[in-house]
């Protein structure tokens, strides 16, 4: 809601500054956004009227002027618009002035005349963007006064922005009336007398639909001049307000829509045909909006239409054929109440937003509607003339909103705020507020005034005391509560944890969008199909992630254009995978992922460099593994997925059950990513990995252990996994220890095979082992092993 | 050769002796089983039973003597020997070490980690929910029935008329209010989403919000905690002010600005008395029980406490940007 200063004060006048009165409305709840001068600085331009006005000699399109400012002598200046002639009172720039954009103006000779000053447009003056020509003032603007005193531009514009409740604010009334009751001042509301009906026509009114329109008043004017100018005044206070001026019918009720917060809309009587209808449309209705748009109503949408047809979208929008223009004569007038519900989003379905719409679907004061009709009637004759007919106003009162009786507890006031307050000032309070208040029992029975409608129950009550005591005056207090521990289970590894540990290894954590580029997740992710935002900010976040690698690799693409190759990533996050069963229809999977790309260590003086590859990535893998204490519970499987090299990809595994990924990105897919070379990936179920067991602790053996090696040969395909889960699985008496610390293909192997040299650590818990214990134990591994995998001893 | 010779020969032996081995040379020389003053102690029985104790004792002294020259001697071979291998041993201490990259917490989450800690202390339990959200978690349940206007403000990502990202993490109050019942102290971060994306506003960002429903819970106590908390968030002693305003779920509702150093005010958070609706809608008492509620974004707060200007930088991860948080 945007209204200039000194309306508001023409309402209420508080002995406050411009800085105070902003405060004082934001600490009440409206909060003001923005004040901002109505004109931008300039001086010296007075009110002028060309004397005398002549073709330029040597210049077509100029003119030269004598402009009398008040002066002894005219000034003659030259002018180059269009509208300039004899007797036009203009807005004159006299020399020395100074223009918006700090343009001087100064003595001058255009095309050999000389000009003493600048005959100034409205865009000139920077109080708005229209460039047709130059401002035209009224024939009784007093010649020589200063412009600004004149349009007492010396004013600023409040720009208040009102939460959705405060709908009665939404008029320069309901904030004067704030404004009373902050500074407990008089109002002064203009006087707004009945307009004696001139002749007795009148259009007959149904309401159709009486719970969404339970009030509806119309009125004929007959002989209208539509074609009148709007007084200055009058557009002033519209453009101070943001609002263009139009015709003065229009004109008019933007300006009580402004002044009382009413929306009103004017029809031209001579296109409607019959009674007016207010009733739902019916489905699949037509109509025609003023803007050119045919939509197609439901039967939800309340429209006014009259016998044939539906006319306008009641209370959002009007429409084409039926509305005010030039050629118009007779106008009928509407002043109506609407249900808020009634209204209540159709706008938004039909992609409308309208300060009619915004109003009705936040409500207006149900009894409102005749004083609104006629403040405009009074307003139209005065500009265009005409005469009125009697209001016809057809009501249904049992759907007509009633001042709602509110109860006030004061047991309940004091406990919801938490302090004791008087209860001679909440009376007070309530009573400026306009409400009728009585106080016995400790309670006080409210009578909301209509205009309050957004007051029903006892919290509403509470926060009105509150805000007109004010915030600032209630203490602040410390919460008091039992104290109660927080469960907290010890076996729970929290994300926390695992993200340190990534952290502690290197990775920087980011954040990425849950929306990715659909295009770049198809080529990971073929054969999943994502959820798809039907209203994305654009398509390249259009597509909710179904892995954590889509923005990870994006974040890697982002540094690596910005010559940062050494990257490591993590972030942990939901991926969305639709599933029907879900919650939903969308499982929502809490992961945690990493990245890693470039060089694995910064290059060093002793150990030099070496780019990051898979096992390095698998080793963070495995640390985060570790922190569940069972990291014998996960395998790594050779694996294929969509999104990985073939021949660098695993499948982690948990009990049987596949948990994550780790691996290479896809040499395809690196440049289409925009990837500088290899990147590697792993992608880990949060909630595979947020268990461990709590300790169970065993007694640490006193005795020596015995390391034994091994060096056997086997062929080249057989994944050494295999081989240390196979000597994992066979339950080696006292082996405390295994470990893969060599593998060696070439000469002294045969081709096809390899040697994989592993240490078996041996400890008893309670006494040494004989070496006739030992060499079974390692027999019993190198038969299983022959026999398993026909692995030989390396000689 | 008199004894007195022979010692005194021994004796610039040793001291000539530069090695282990040349010194264990001379030891064998003097006082091995051939040695020389082996050889003097061997010649005793030459002489007589009188003479015998006296030049014994001469010879014992003189071996002891040669003994303590040839141990001083070892010694300081010793300690000769072990300089030269430290100092053979001497490095730059100043070239640079075998440096472990380590990252870092992204801000956002540093943020959400001191909010936690904050509150954790004070019984707040962490609670989080689903991202896709549906319209009675996201809306109905907090008091924003369809249609009602301040739908229209969130700005909100739909994948159906019934789905949504969420455009608050208000939903997870409602989940925890339909299985608990009072006394509730929780806090709720995450990401939040709305269909809006300039220089100050991001189509995802991040809230926590806070819940705490007792008997006696009160407006003064909803200015206790939060005062509290901004204060210690910035570890200053800022002027923060509380302005009404206006959510569907909470009544009577404020928004909470803080004063810049410049003077300027500047909102950081949303709050209010939890809506009697909102209570009854998840089967609460709302006549028994009372409750405050603040949600506040965790981007503006990251933004103040360390100086960012742009609010999009969160969500580049540019290492540049990130590891100043390190």
């Amino acid at each position: 809601m945007k209204f200039s200063e000194k309306w508001l004060r023409s309402w209420v006048n508080p002995a406050l500054d411009q800085v105070a009165l902003a405060e004082q409305l934001s600490m009440a709840g409206l909060e003001v956004d923005d004040v901002t001068p109505v004109a931008e600085a300039f001086s010296k331009v007075v009110v002028g009227e060309v004397t005398k006005c002549w073709q330029h000699p040597d210049a077509d399109k100029l003119q030269v002027t004598e402009v009398n400012i008040g002066e002894a002598e005219p000034a003659t200046i030259v002018c180059g618009a269009p509208n300039c002639r004899q007797g036009l009172k203009v807005a004159v720039a006299t020399i020395g002035a100074v223009l918006p954009g700090d343009f001087k103006i100064k003595k001058a000779k255009l095309r050999g005349q000389p000009s003493h000053g600048m005959l100034c447009s409205s865009s000139e003056l920077g109080l708005n963007d229209d460039h047709d020509g130059i401002l035209e003032l009224p024939q009784d603007a007093p010649v020589g006064m200063d412009y600004r005193e004149y349009l007492e531009l010396n004013d600023v514009t409040f720009d208040v922005d009102l939460t959705p409740n405060r709908a009665d604010c939404l008029g320069v009334r309901g904030i004067a009336r704030e404004v009373g009751v902050l500074n407990r001042i008089e109002v002064n509301e203009p006087e707004i007398k009945p307009v004696t009906a001139s002749h007795q026509e009148q259009r007959a009114i149904v309401l159709d639909a009486p719970e969404a329109c339970p009030r509806y008043l119309g009125r004929l004017v007959r002989d209208v001049n539509v074609t009148a100018e709007s007084p200055l005044w009058l557009t002033e206070r519209l453009r101070r307000s943001g609002i263009r001026s139009i015709d003065p019918v229009v004109d008019v009720t933007n300006y009580v829509l402004l002044e009382l917060g009413h929306p009103m809309h004017a029809f031209d009587h001579d296109k409607l045909s019959g009674a007016v209808h207010v009733r739902m449309a019916k489905a699949e209705e037509k109509l025609t909006l003023l803007d050119g748009n045919e939509v197609t109503l439901q039967d939800d949408v309340l429209v006014i239409a009259d016998e044939e047809k539906a006319l306008a979208m009641a209370g959002i929008f009007g429409g084409e054929g039926s509305g005010v223009t030039v050629d118009s004569k007779n106008i009928f007038l509407e002043s109506a109440f609407f249900a808020p519900e009634a209204i209540a989003g159709r706008a938004r379905r039909f992609g409308l937003h309208t300060d009619a719409s915004h109003r009705y679907e936040r409500g207006v004061d149900p009894e409102l509607q005749r004083t609104a009709m006629e403040r405009a009637t009074q307003l139209i004759i005065d500009i265009c003339g005409g005469e009125a007919g009697p209001i016809v106003e057809a009501k249904d009162e049992r759907f007509i909103p009633q001042p709602q009786q509110v109860t006030l507890r004061q047991a309940r006031l004091n406990k919801v705020l938490g302090i004791e307050l008087d209860a001679e000032e909440v009376t007070e309070i309530l009573e400026r507020l306009g409400f009728g208040v009585s106080f016995a029992d400790a309670t006080w029975q409210v009578t909301v005034p209509t205009f309050r409608f957004d007051i029903s129950i006892e919290e509403d009550l509470i926060e009105e005391v509150a805000r007109i005591y004010g915030y600032h005056r209630i203490q602040a207090a410390a919460p008091a509560a039992q104290l109660r521990m927080v469960a907290r289970q010890e076996a729970h590894v929290s994300t926390v944890k695992l993200k340190r540990l990534l952290i502690d290894r290197g990775y920087q954590e980011a954040i990425t969008y849950s929306f990715v580029d659909p295009k770049h997740q198809a080529l990971l992710f073929d054969e999943t199909a994502a959820l798809t935002l039907p209203f994305p900010i654009s398509v390249e976040m259009s597509s909710m992630r179904v892995s954590l690698w889509p923005g990870l690799l994006g974040a890697v693409a982002h540094n690596q254009k910005r010559q940062q190759q050494s990257l490591a990533f993590c972030e942990t996050g939901l991926r969305f995978v639709p599933d029907e069963r879900a919650e939903n229809g969308v499982r929502q999977e809490a992961m945690i992922a990493g990245v890693r790309a470039g060089k694995a260590t910064a290059e060093h003086w002793q150990e030099g460099e070496r780019a990051v590859d898979f096992f390095d990535v698998k080793g963070d893998v495995e640390a985060l593994l570790a922190l569940t204490g069972e990291a014998e519970a996960y395998t790594f499987v050779a694996d294929s997925h969509p999104a990985l090299h073939p021949g660098q990809a695993a499948a982690i595994f948990k009990n049987g059950k596949c948990v994550g990924y780790v691996g290479a990105v896809h040499p395809q897919f690196e440049k289409k990513l925009g990837l500088n070379g290899r990147t590697y990936v792993f992608e880990l179920e949060l909630a595979a990995v947020q268990q461990r067991a709590v300790p169970q602790a065993q007694p640490v053996s006193k005795y020596p252990s015995i390391r034994r090696d091994l060096a056997i040969v086997v062929p080249m395909q057989l994944a050494a996994g295999e081989v240390l889960k196979a000597i994992e699985n066979i339950g080696v008496n006292h082996l405390v220890g295994l470990n893969l610390f060599d593998v060696y293909e070439g000469s002294g192997v045969a081709d096809g095979y390899r040697s994989l040299a592993l240490s078996l650590t041996l400890q008893h818990p309670e006494r040494t082992l004989e070496d006739q214990e030992i060499n079974t134990a390692v027999k019993a591994v190198v038969d299983m092993l022959t026999n398993e995998f026909g692995a030989t001893l390396r000689e | 050769m008199e004894l007195n010779d022979i010692v005194a020969k021994a004796e610039a032996a040793i001291a000539a002796a530069t090695s282990p081995q040349e010194l264990d040379a001379v030891r064998v020389e003097y006082m091995g089983k051939k040695g020389l003053l082996t050889e003097q102690l061997k010649s005793l029985g030459k002489l007589s039973a009188e003479e015998r104790p006296a030049a014994g004792q001469a010879i014992n002294q003189a071996k002891q003597e040669v003994q303590q020259a040839i141990n001083a001697r070892n010694e300081e071979l010793k300690q000769a020997q072990l300089a030269e291998k430290l100092a053979a041993e001497r490095i730059d201490v100043t070239l640079p070490g075998r440096r472990a990259a380590v990252g870092g917490f992204h801000p956002v989450t540093q943020t959400i980690q001191r909010i936690e800690q904050f509150f954790g202390d004070l019984g707040f339990r962490v609670e989080e929910g689903p991202e896709v959200e549906d319209d009675f978690h996201n809306f109905d349940a907090l008091n924003i029935p369809a249609n009602h206007p301040a739908r229209a403000d969130h700005d909100t990502f739909y994948f159906t008329p019934k789905t949504m990202l969420r455009t608050q993490t208000s939903g997870v109050q409602i989940r925890t209010m339909e299985k608990e019942q009072p006394p509730l102290r929780i806090i709720s971060p995450g990401r939040v989403y709305r269909n809006d994306y300039d220089q100050t506003h991001t189509p995802m960002f991040h809230q926590v919000e806070g819940l705490m429903v007792d008997t006696d819970v009160s407006f003064t106590q909803l200015k206790g905690i939060l005062e509290d908390f901004l204060v210690n968030f910035f570890e200053e002693s800022l002027e923060v002010r509380f302005r009404p305003s206006y959510f569907p779920f909470t009544e009577p509702s404020a928004e909470v600005d803080v004063r810049r150093k410049d003077g300027q005010w500047l909102e950081v958070l949303g709050c209010g008395m939890v809506h009697p609706k909102v209570l009854q809608a998840v089967g609460i008492d709302s006549e028994k029980y009372t409750g405050f509620a603040f949600g506040m974004g965790v981007e503006r707060l990251t933004m103040l406490r360390y100086g960012v200007n742009d609010l999009r930088a969160f969500f580049e991860n540019d290492v540049r940007f990130l590891k100043q948080f390190n």
